[in-house]
């Protein structure tokens, strides 16, 4: 079994980081899909795909950070 | 291994890294319990995240099927309304109501009836030149289908009429976001 070299308090402060970054990305794609939404029902299509890789993109920051979270705990 | 400052004393004897999952995810000291907690809200946020991100893909998929464009439809002869008069119609399929109204003798109007807040139907109130959401109290202007009051903050969409032989036809829907 391998252990994380840090310390209880270090993996505290890594992921209190980790969970600030990855709140403001969730609320960035909160407001993002509240925009792609009204701009779509008002029948303005042109935002719908950026909007969408924008949005995947978060969700890929969000992971990897969550990845490495894990992997601390390993 | 660096000392990891546990103040628990496990019954095996064992380091608390060296304890089993279940053990170490009900820990009993304060630190690693706030841990554990942090970082199960951010799997949470995650998943947060991986919802959001399928709703943006959704409506982009949304938008991928919608982009055909109605078909022209007679709605009716200029003479089935009188001035001032308001009627229902469906456009651009029988399960999208819309109102025709009749403003003067040479000037008619059209919009979606489904109120922009949450679809209700909306009513005509000529005689204050504007539509009413008896839902929530919404109410649209009458002249362009802006919100005027209430819930909703997207206008109408307004359905494109052209007059041809005393018929007046739906070409189009307008969908606006201000």
């Amino acid at each position: 079994m391998t252990h994380s070299p840090r310390t209880r308090a270090q993996r505290l402060s890594i992921v209190y980081g980790i969970l600030t970054i990855v709140l403001i990305l969730v609320v960035m794609q909160l407001w993002l899909i509240t925009a792609t939404m009204n701009a779509f029902l008002g029948g303005n299509h042109t935002i719908v795909w950026p909007a969408a890789l924008a949005s995947m993109t978060c969700l890929g920051l969000n992971a990897g950070l969550l990845r490495y979270l894990m992997r601390l705990d390993r | 291994m660096e000392d990891d400052n546990s103040t628990t004393a496990f019954p095996d004897g064992r380091a608390e890294q060296e304890q089993p999952k279940w053990r170490r995810d009900f820990p009993i000291d304060v630190e690693a319990d706030e841990y554990g907690s942090r970082r199960d809200f951010t799997r949470f946020m995650v998943l947060t995240s991986l919802a959001f991100a399928c709703g943006q893909v959704w409506i982009a998929l949304l938008s991928f099927f919608r982009t055909r464009r109605p078909t022209e439809q007679r709605i009716a002869a200029v003479d089935d309304l009188q001035d001032g008069q308001a009627m229902v119609f469906h456009y651009p399929t029988n399960r999208d109501p819309c109102l025709l109204i009749r403003q003067s003798e040479n000037q008619f109007l059209a919009y979606s009836s489904l109120c922009t807040h949450l679809m209700c139907p909306v009513r005509p109130e000529l005689e204050h030149d504007r539509l009413h959401c008896p839902c929530h109290e919404g109410y649209f202007d009458l002249a362009t289908g802006r919100p005027a009051a209430g819930p909703p903050r997207r206008p109408l969409p307004r359905i494109r009429l052209r007059i041809d032989r005393g018929i007046v036809y739906a070409t189009d829907v307008e969908e606006r976001t201000s």
